[in-house]
């Protein structure tokens, strides 16, 4: 166990793209304002998975209610920042940036991985399993690999035969090699192919040594669990991992959509958390799951519209398992465009992150001061 | 027979003024001339525009993309696929870099579409008239916060982005200037600002509104009335760093990547007499768009400029999808290619801030590198593809039934380009090469295709081939 928890503190960030219906997925349902303001998607009572007299989780969410059971994960309610824009790739970038006020350039992860590795020595401190990077990990002079799926991640992949590629790949190499007078931009570029081989190489070596007991299911998410599975586990230094799924944006047929996306991600995260114990490699991992912002309280009749207020989740043995900040009030009265009004700023959360978990300085990451939620454990079981 | 100067200088012309051309296309405007091709991207109403109801008939959602960026990143991307006016559609992304607008905030693409379209049709008429475009398009009213800049309670934003980003540059003007430009453009608005929900997406309208327009005086920049915001232009077209501005955005798109823009008050031009004869030509003919492209393309800066440029991902995408011929015409695939300049850092419409993008070497860091090089060898080793086809088909042609491995080589850089490549990339490329010895195309063509094929992607993966 010692050694287990002396390993860096690695951080795997779940994306909900879309907006996460924080109303049922965290259900107060001795509540009347839910049922009143949730005709036509109300779960009922006996439905609720329970985490305590008042408050419980989605019914497609058994695996997680486990693992809240167990002590293993904080559900901290109420996220989100002021003046909510209502509007998916607006909210998103001010979480990927920390920026409600303008528009920013920097991720939050992408400054936390300069900070990690300043000297941009290994090529995958930060990987993002998925097509697109995320800004959340895009800061000057951090390179992330960007890996969709990685048991075929690597350049040149357009020739088949083994042999073949390999030499073509020591081509490469050759030709990206420092040569003399060959000017700045042709240098950093070769330095770049290079890493790029590099990441590369030392990605390939986690689908090769990995096996593993478990069986993950067949959704996009539990790929991609079960990717970041195989590099956590290949020990290559990784300390950032990013992924998301979705799309959360329940506007029509939500009681089934919602069902289906809750069922996948909590038994993708259910198979992660089996695995990484199997390999003992669970102990320095911090999981956090978030949505751009959560959805309208009154339901429109078969979806919800965008909304503010939304919940994240933290887990992992280290995490300090329970209930944060305080759920919204639900009383018309106190809705704000008849949404939840947030009441713990995102940047709190991320700053517990940084500071408690990451060990890194979070004012210069999140762009100042915000209050802390609790949810990391400071020393071991 | 055009020689290989004419056609390498005809090349590096049709990359930067377009998004490159086949040897075929090479051929035909190296019989026109240098300086009549230059004529015929200018002149480019003579050809017919993009059939774009074709594109709404298999890609409807193209048309009105709402707040999704990804269909209104299909919809660009089929018009530079598709388009006979090279020109026109590279401007349209010049000035997409320089009035950059994102969908980030505007959330609304359709907007963001009628803004390119905007550029397309006025990008390459006058400057003072792109401006008041500019400043009366929904889009950028709504992402530079013009909506809500009132006659009681003036919002900078606009303004002072006029003033450093689209016109003059920082150091050109003060603080009270930009107040000054802000209050002169006040009551531009836009009408039906309608919250989204429940009803939808409502289509916006520029509207001036009187009532909300500052009527008293303003000093701007040393001139003193009741300006309003067509009289902020005017007098922003009569300072000297206005040209030069303009000039250096011109030569840092066209001819040799710049410093970042921001660094412009700092760093002086890489090349001052250059800057000096754009912007001489633009005071010249009354900010004219046309003559100042005609100087810069016919100018020896331009021509000596060859590969000094990083290409930027839809420069990579575009440039690929033509050489290939894939990709013509609608397509399923679509709307799934249009987000692999995303994937290589340039989402088009969605900017990552007012600033635009960050341009040269930083569009390279190794996850950008690794989509670039797999983007253009996925491609360009795919025999099938009409363009490959007839790339290999020039090459077994070239020398005979049989070649060394030198001439394969030689061949193969000519026709990705022609590329010069350095001493090492050659002696690489040669290497690779010489593993299967020499090429037999009269007894196994099918073979030599491939080997071309795989040739081509390796050249397409060098240091070199990130220039354009």
């Amino acid at each position: 166990m010692a050694t287990n928890s002396a390993k860096p503190p690695v951080l795997v960030v779940l994306q909900l793209t879309g907006g996460n219906d924080y109303f049922n997925t965290v259900v107060p349902y001795n509540d009347p304002n839910y049922y009143d303001s949730r005709r036509s998607l109300q779960i009922p009572e006996n439905r609720v998975l329970k985490l305590d007299d008042e408050l419980g989780l989605h019914p497609a969410m058994g695996p997680m209610q486990s693992i809240y059971e167990s002590g293993d994960m904080a559900v901290i309610h109420g996220v989100g920042y002021e003046n909510s824009p209502r509007s998916h790739f607006r909210s998103m970038d001010i979480w990927h940036t920390c920026e409600p006020d303008k528009v920013g350039t920097e991720g939050w992860l992408g400054r936390a991985i300069s900070q990690i590795d300043p000297k941009s020595e290994n090529p995958v401190t930060g990987v993002n399993v998925g097509q697109a990077l995320p800004r959340a990990l895009v800061a000057p002079g951090v390179s992330v690999a960007s890996v969709a799926d990685v048991s075929t991640y690597g350049l040149l992949t357009n020739i088949e035969q083994q042999e073949q590629r390999q030499q073509v790949l020591q081509r490469f190499a050759n030709m990206y090699s420092p040569a003399v007078g060959s000017g700045q931009v042709m240098e950093y570029l070769g330095q770049t192919g290079l890493d790029a081989l590099k990441g590369a190489d030392i990605l390939k070596v986690a689908p090769q040594q990995y096996s593993s007991g478990v069986e993950y299911g067949a959704s996009p998410i539990a790929q991609k669990l079960r990717d970041i599975a195989m590099i956590h586990t290949a020990d290559v230094g990784t300390r950032v991992f990013y992924c998301d799924h979705g799309s959360f944006d329940t506007h029509a047929a939500q009681a089934t959509t919602h069902a289906q996306l809750w069922t996948d991600v909590s038994e993708a995260i259910a198979d992660f958390w089996d695995d990484l114990r199997e390999h003992d490699a669970d102990e320095n991992v911090i999981m956090f799951l978030f949505s751009e912002f959560g959805r309208r309280v009154r339901d429109n009749g078969s979806g919800t519209d965008h909304g503010a207020a939304g919940v994240a989740f933290a887990i992992g043995p280290r995490v300090n398992g329970g209930m944060y900040s305080e759920y919204p009030e639900t009383r018309p009265e106190a809705l704000q465009q008849g949404d939840l009004v947030p009441n713990q700023d995102f940047r709190g959360v991320y700053s517990t992150i940084i500071d408690d978990w990451m060990k890194l300085d979070a004012p210069s990451i999140v762009n100042g001061n915000f209050e802390k939620p609790a949810f990391v454990r400071t020393n071991g079981h | 027979m055009s020689n290989r100067e004419d056609i390498a200088l005809l090349a590096h012309l049709i990359r930067r003024a377009g998004f490159g051309a086949t040897r075929d296309e090479l051929e035909s405007m190296a019989e026109q001339g240098y300086e009549s091709t230059v004529e015929q991207l200018l002149d480019y109403d003579s050809q017919p525009p993009v059939d774009e109801y074709m594109l709404y008939r298999y890609h409807p959602i193209t048309e009105v993309p709402g707040g999704a960026a990804a269909p209104g990143q299909a919809n660009w991307l089929y018009f530079m696929v598709n388009t006979q006016r090279p020109l026109n559609e590279k401007m349209a992304l010049f000035w997409h870099h320089v009035f950059a607008t994102g969908n980030a905030k505007v959330d609304n693409c359709n907007h963001l579409l009628e803004q390119i379209q905007m550029f397309r049709d006025v990008g390459m008429e006058n400057y003072r008239d792109l401006l008041v475009k500019l400043a009366s398009n929904p889009a950028m009213i709504y992402w530079l916060d013009n909506n809500e800049n009132h006659k009681i309670a003036p919002n900078e934003n606009w303004g002072r982005e006029l003033l450093e980003l689209f016109s003059l540059g920082v150091g050109n003007y003060t603080e009270q200037d930009v107040y000054e430009c802000s209050r002169a453009f006040t009551g531009w608005t836009i009408s039906a600002k309608m919250p989204r929900y429940p009803y939808g997406r409502h289509p916006w309208h520029f509207e001036y509104r009187p009532e909300d327009h500052d009527e008293t005086d303003k000093s701007f920049l040393g001139y003193t009335g009741n300006f309003n915001g067509e009289d902020i232009i005017n007098i922003i077209l009569q300072q000297p760093a206005c040209p030069r501005f303009i000039a250096r955005h011109l030569y840092n798109f066209f001819v040799e990547d710049e410093p970042q823009v921001p660094a412009w008050n700092i760093e002086p031009p890489r090349n001052p007499d250059a800057i000096r004869l754009l912007a001489d030509t633009l005071v010249e003919n009354d900010y004219d768009i046309k003559p100042v492209l005609r100087a810069l393309f016919n100018s020896d800066f331009f021509k000596d400029a060859m590969y000094k440029k990083v290409k930027n991902p839809t420069e990579v995408v575009v440039g690929t999808l033509r050489l290939t011929g894939d990709l013509q015409g609608p397509d399923p695939r679509l709307e799934a290619v249009a987000r692999e300049p995303g994937y290589m850092g340039q989402d088009i419409l969605d900017p990552p801030s007012v600033e635009g993008w960050h341009t040269g070497h930083e569009w390279i860091n190794s996850g950008s590198l690794v989509k670039r090089v797999n983007f253009v060898a996925d491609r360009i080793s795919d025999t099938n593809l009409p363009g490959v086809k007839r790339i290999v088909e020039r090459i077994a042609t070239a020398n005979g039934p049989t070649m060394s491995p030198e001439e394969f080589v030689e061949n193969c850089l000519d026709q990705m380009g022609p590329l010069p490549v350095s001493d090492r990339t050659r002696e690489e490329l040669l290497t690779q090469a010489q593993s299967e010895g020499e090429v037999n195309w009269q007894d196994s063509y099918d073979d030599s295709a491939r080997r071309t094929g795989e040739m081509l992607a390796l050249i397409g993966a060098t240091r070199e081939y990130q220039f354009g």
